[in-house]
């Protein structure tokens, strides 16, 4: 009898409780993580996505930005398509994110992989990438112009990350553009490249500031433009003489090309408009830490945050962007 | 002179109590993650960077670094025991680590590769201390044509020397190239072998080809043959080290060798694995005791323990001064530099003097500190070879299975693995050597990459293999490698025409 008076009265409690979240509201009831949310790398261990990701992983763990642990997972199989088509498959499940590179509108293309960005939910952008023109400090070359200029001789080589995605694109659109002709050499990763250059294997290179700055610092690299519609918003010097904000655009050059590259987070498809609301906040408050503004200041990223429709058609736009790019310099999966 | 004063200096940063505890506990961390195979030093390092998130760079770097040296310490002691690498530069050690364990001597296996692996990262580390600068510039001079003739030399310097038939070295290594070619092309950007199937696109990872081919088919052929470890009777006491240390000195040409090759190797950098696999090879042709090499030789073990931890910490130098990584697990570490905010490159030694020094006075204490942690566990460790077949094999297959799950977070690696394991055990079964499929598997899409870009550079000549004295000096080398056996033949063979009174010679 006892026993089953408690429990009415706890029947009653709960659903007074109930009651009272639904009166709430939203503020209440919000989605939160329930279990260890799984962060997908679609790339290896040690490059440019894999440093952002485990920055993230320990600025959300060192300020206690999320009630579970966030784990990062490299899924970096046939140039990432095993992470894009791991989330494509997830359906709804919300406790897994991936970051993306160029390679999410890249390798589908030019492999034939059966995924494209609509197949996930769009998140976030955190930041773009820039690309810098770069040539060995010991050319003669002073600026994008003198260097295009001698490139149409011919036999220059320019050595890039991958094949067939960002720098190679870039290097095509060079060539779209001024119809110069490079030899386009693909290493492994852009750390590489920049010590290639270094060592004078290779002429030019396209490297992310990130993965050129130490060198152009030491004297050993000169950037000519950057491939962006203006110039890099970092006014501080970096070398003795030069600040980021120095190097010219490429269109101040006459070449007129612009390419970053999306450091963005999609969900699963299927996920609620709730759980991804989660995520934008979370990533609001990651871009609030001093650690996240030192990482972008070091790295020179162009820190545009998008979410929601414009981040949509941003994609939108990037994807006939890639689409138009490869098929012209005839990077196509055959099909 | 400068170089021993800053040393001086790192040693003054290391004494922070807080530090020496980092690099014991990373030590510690690092043995347990180098016994696990699978969880190789890039995973682990991995894991464990963003804990490193709230020290100062110098404790997370002497952490992590920590780990990395008890890695490498502890790759060497499931290839002695049980044949099966907990790292993919420990594969050359189960050469003649393993058959030394079925002999009942484990224990001297254990110490002559933790002793071989701390002198060659002493000798790495005084390479490092004093000509860092010099080194640095040296690495730069490596474009694809050099890594090319680089990994020729492993090949060349590999071949050729087992007792087998050579057309089965040949057929096993063919299938090691085959199978190193299945993913995605870093060429071309195209997608091979991988006949539609999304499993296929990670292609075939060395380490779960490993565990498979020497753990799980060690395992079957061991059940095959009774149920039993052979080496259980080990013997098992603190004096096999003394006892061992003994006999070392005799191989310091081996030792020597392995440094050389491993230091070279870590700086240009082609990475620790050819490093021991190129050191076992030079041991085994230079050596008196060449020809005993594979029934479990002391110096078997020592060549490429001593090459390997050579090279991986050299491997550090071109990861400091130039930004790229000499190891996967460097890779991670320099992700690790950059998210601290240190900018790895020419500037680091001038502008982080307490990191970088602090760093190097980590090397020498956390290799002699590593050394007694694993030299003082020989016997425990030594001790499990007692423990019936029946409970220790299934364990040994769980963690094997965990080891290959955590390559890349894939279930079907598992069944990978299995497969592999029946190819091992049927390979033994033909007499087919497993060290050529292996050696073409990590090394055939490094040096398929760099012959190819090389080839782009050169517009297909194939003159650049000889169009600068660096280049073609290794190639040199490569090919009097691959020919030693036929040269060596011609010179006994001029040796023995030469004196007058020809009866002499075939006295023996």
């Amino acid at each position: 009898m006892k026993q089953q008076g408690l429990s009415i009265t706890r029947r009653l409690a709960l659903a007074g409780g109930a009651a009272l979240a639904f009166l709430a509201g939203p503020a209440l009831a919000q989605w939160q993580p329930t279990r260890t949310v799984e962060f997908i790398i679609p790339a290896g261990t040690g490059g440019g996505a894999d440093q952002m990701a485990r920055m993230i992983q320990g600025i959300v763990q060192k300020h206690n930005l999320m009630p579970q642990p966030l784990v990062v997972i490299n899924k970096a199989g046939g140039a990432g398509a095993e992470g894009f088509l791991d989330v494509k498959g997830s359906n709804r499940n919300p406790h897994k994110i991936i970051i993306t590179l160029s390679n999410l509108f890249t390798t589908p293309l030019a492999t034939g992989v059966p995924f494209k960005w609509e197949d996930m939910t769009p998140v976030a952008m955190l930041a773009l990438d820039e690309f810098i023109l770069w040539v060995n400090a010991s050319s003669p070359y002073k600026t994008a112009k003198e260097y295009i200029e001698a490139a149409k001789a011919g036999g220059k080589k320019m050595g890039g990350t991958g094949s067939k995605q960002e720098d190679q694109i870039i290097t095509a659109a060079i060539e779209q553009a001024t119809g110069v002709k490079f030899t386009y050499v693909p290493y492994k990763g852009g750390g590489d490249v920049a010590a290639q250059l270094v060592g004078g294997h290779v002429d030019s290179s396209v490297n992310n500031p990130i993965e050129a700055v130490s060198q152009w610092r030491a004297g050993a690299l000169r950037p000519l433009c950057v491939f962006d519609s203006k110039r890099i918003d970092l006014k501080d010097k970096v070398t003795d003489t030069m600040s980021w904000n120095d190097i010219p655009t490429c269109k101040e050059q006459g070449l007129d090309i612009e390419y970053l590259m999306l450091r963005g987070i999609f969900m699963p498809p299927g996920v609620t408009q709730e759980q991804v609301n989660y995520y934008v906040d979370l990533f609001k408050k990651v871009r609030e830490t001093p650690e996240w503004k030192d990482f972008m200041e070091k790295g020179a990223f162009n820190t545009t945050f998008m979410s929601g429709d414009e981040f949509k058609n941003w994609l939108k736009g990037a994807a006939d962007t890639h689409q138009k790019l490869m098929e012209k310099a005839g990077f196509l999966a055959k099909s | 002179m400068e170089a021993l004063l800053s040393l001086i200096h790192g040693f003054g940063v290391l004494a922070d109590p807080m530090n020496i505890f980092y690099m014991f506990l990373g030590i510690f961390l690092g043995v347990l993650i180098g016994v696990l195979p699978g969880l190789g030093g890039a995973n682990g390092v991995a894991i464990l960077l963003p804990l490193t998130f709230s020290m100062s760079p110098t404790s997370a770097i002497i952490m992590l670094s920590s780990i990395y040296w008890g890695a490498l310490f502890g790759g060497a002691i499931t290839s002695v025991l049980f044949n099966i690498p907990g790292e993919p530069w420990s594969v050359a050690t189960t050469f003649d680590g393993y058959p030394m364990a079925q002999k009942g001597r484990a224990g001297e296996a254990l110490t002559a590769a933790f002793t071989g692996s701390f002198f060659g990262a002493f000798i790495a580390t005084i390479v490092l201390t004093f000509l860092a600068p010099v080194i640095a510039r040296f690495a730069l001079q490596f474009g694809p044509a050099e890594f090319f003739a680089v990994y020729l030399l492993t090949f060349c310097s590999f071949v050729g020397m087992g007792k087998e038939s050579p057309f089965k070295t040949i057929a096993a290594m063919m299938l090691g190239f085959a199978l190193a070619a299945v993913g995605i092309d870093t060429v071309t950007g195209q997608l091979r072998m991988t006949f539609g199937s999304t499993e296929l696109l990670r292609g075939f990872d060395f380490l779960i080809a490993v565990i498979g081919l020497f753990g799980v088919g060690e395992i079957l052929l061991t059940m095959e043959e009774g149920l039993a470890f052979r080496g259980s009777t080990a013997r098992i006491n603190a004096k096999v080290v003394l006892h061992t240390w003994a006999q070392l000195p005799r191989y310091w040409a081996s030792a020597l060798r392995g440094s050389v090759v491993g230091c070279w190797m870590g700086i240009t950098p082609g990475g620790a694995t050819p490093a021991s696999f190129m050191s076992y090879g030079l041991a085994k042709r230079f050596s008196k005791n060449g020809p005993k090499f594979g029934t479990g030789e002391v110096e078997g073990v020592l060549a490429p323990e001593t090459a390997a931890h050579a090279a991986g910490t050299s491997a550090l130098l071109p990861m400091l001064t130039l930004g790229i990584p000499g190891s996967p697990t460097a890779a991670v570490m320099l992700g690790g530099l950059l998210i601290w905010g240190l900018q790895p490159g020419p500037l680091l030694f001038v502008e982080q003097k307490d990191f970088v020094w602090g760093l190097i006075a980590s090397i020498y204490l956390g290799n002699i500190a590593g050394l007694i942690v694993v030299l003082t566990t020989v016997p425990l460790f030594a001790s499990i070879l007692r423990i019936p077949f029946s409970i220790i094999a299934p364990i040994i297959l769980v963690v094997c299975a965990v080891g290959a799950y955590t390559v890349h977070n894939a279930l079907l690696d598992i069944s990978v693995m299995l497969l592999f394991g029946v190819i091992g055990y049927v390979f033994k079964k033909l007499n087919y050597p497993l060290a050529p499929l292996v050696l073409a598997l990590v090394l055939g899409d490094m040096a398929e990459s760099s012959f190819r870009q090389a080839m782009l550079l050169s517009n297909g000549s194939l003159s650049i293999f000889v169009s600068n004295f660096l280049v073609g000096s290794i190639v040199a080398l490569a090919l009097l490698m691959l020919f030693w056996p036929l040269i060596s033949l011609l010179l006994a063979r001029a040796k023995a025409t030469r004196p007058p009174d020809g009866h002499m010679v075939q006295a023996e």
